[in-house]
């Protein structure tokens, strides 16, 4: 149990520390470095032109079916790992089991590879 | 640090542990700031030239010199940037970076936590560094950066499923997601490694990460030579030093986790040289994966945008999940 608090304690000290490092070089930054903003320094950057329009335009769809394909199989992945860690005190029949788990996610991927989800075409 | 963890937690170790910590930070640290002089004088070698060499002895300091400068360099915000995610994303790029080290262990007894499931942990946490890729293209409020911190993501999700399954194989074979006993489980014979028997993992493994750190050859999200930048496009001086230094904490994070998972840790590759101590073995195979992937940085072409997307969805994928059920079949026929 001692070590069970332990190893968190540690985890949360190096979360602490990955906090703390930025917060602390960038305010010791702050009395290092010149702060002199004017209007042509705050504008966005658009190749030395005057930028058009707004920023946060339109992307492809694209991006939005390939971050719904992570989302599938990355929860395939969250059953592989508890599987994986038991498989040797499991029998045969898990195994069929996860063949059939994965082939179902293996039709998808098929599925989405025959719709030419994952051709890439401009921007 | 074994001996620590078996006792009630105090303040005193509470202290102890976080001094403990610090003195990885700085090491890192350090770590990055030489891994960045080593590359530039690696590829300046490949490429027949000589590389930094005006800054300090050798051109020692340069790499200090380029921090300094980032440092007292002046941080401009765009006025339509949105300010609090802007300022945030590069601290959250770096914070999962700098937590996945708690779970790497470097000898028998030199380590920090020692959980059960810290290959999951390392897995999770370093997802979470594609979010603030996301933020930082986002908030500048840059079609350039938006664009760009999409096709990073696009391409950091895909390659997280490969490379995530990829390990699967390991696990299969030790039984545990604890990184100390999957090492530990590993020989002193150079082919009890994991990396002769899972070859198809350790490959897709590879691959994955180079793709993962967004480095050369698929570094075209932000590619130095083409484009303009990438996510981070309107970031200057030390939050553009937070997403550089992301970039080399997670190749430390991956040289050691591909250490520890597939080339034995701290073991020694014969027998006959266990007499070297564990640290001299893990540190040597650590560098050699440094220097791998500043080596292919120097001699690999950028791939192209649409073979990208291919590679990972229709080749690594399928590959890292045909070796799942090869190690499987092979841990029904021949362990159990």
């Amino acid at each position: 149990m001692e070590k069970y608090i332990n190893n968190y304690v540690i985890v949360t000290i190096f979360i602490l520390l990955g906090i703390l490092l930025p917060v602390v070089a960038l305010a010791v930054g702050r009395l290092l470095r010149p702060h002199k903003p004017n209007e042509e320094k705050k504008t966005t950057y658009e190749s030395g032109n005057e930028p058009v329009g707004e920023g946060q335009v339109r992307f492809n769809v694209r991006y939005y079916l390939f971050a719904l394909m992570f989302v599938i199989f990355d929860v395939e992945t969250v059953f592989l790992y508890p599987w994986a860690v038991a498989y040797n005190q499991l029998g045969l029949f898990v195994l069929v089991e996860m063949a059939i788990f994965t082939g179902l996610l293996l039709i998808g991927l098929l599925y989405a590879w025959k719709k030419k989800v994952l051709k890439w075409n401009s921007i | 640090m074994g001996a620590w963890l078996e006792e009630t937690l105090t303040w005193g170790n509470a202290l102890l542990f976080f001094l403990w910590g610090v003195i990885l930070l700085a090491i890192v640290l350090g770590f990055v700031t030489y891994a960045i002089f080593f590359e530039r004088k690696v590829i300046g070698w490949m490429q027949y030239r000589i590389g930094p060499n005006r800054v300090g002895p050798w051109g020692l300091l340069q790499s200090v010199a380029d921090i300094a400068k980032l440092l007292i360099k002046e941080d401009t915000i765009p006025r339509k940037a949105d300010r609090v995610l802007f300022i945030l994303a590069p601290a959250l790029a770096y914070v999962p970076a700098f937590a996945v080290l708690a779970v790497i262990p470097y000898t028998q007894n030199l380590y920090f936590a020692d959980i059960n499931v810290g290959l999951l942990y390392y897995v999770a946490l370093s997802g979470i560094s594609t979010i603030a890729i996301v933020l930082g293209g986002w908030a500048s409020n840059n079609k350039y950066a938006l664009l760009g911190g999409m096709r990073s993501a696009a391409q950091m999700i895909s390659y997280e499923v490969p490379l995530v399954i990829s390990v699967v194989g390991v696990i299969m074979m030790s039984g545990t997601l604890n990184l100390r006993s999957i090492a530990d489980q590993q020989g002193d014979w150079f082919w009890q490694w994991n990396f002769i028997p899972q070859i198809i993992g350790f490959v897709v493994f590879v691959i994955a990460a180079v793709s993962e750190l967004n480095r050369t050859p698929f570094d075209l999200p932000e590619a130095e030579s083409e484009l303009v930048a990438g996510y981070h496009v309107e970031y200057s001086g030390f939050r553009f030093a937070f997403f550089m230094l992301t970039e080399y904490v997670y190749v430390y994070a991956i040289a050691a986790l591909t250490t520890v998972l597939f080339l034995g840790g701290w073991h020694a590759p014969f027998p006959f040289l266990t007499w070297v101590p564990g640290i001299i073995w893990f540190l040597l195979k650590f560098s050699f994966i440094v220097f791998f992937l500043f080596w292919i940085r120097a001699t690999l072409p950028r791939i192209r945008v649409d073979q990208l997307m291919g590679l990972g969805w229709k080749v690594l994928l399928p590959v890292s999940i045909l070796n799942v059920f090869l190690t499987a079949v092979y841990l029904e026929l021949f362990v159990k």
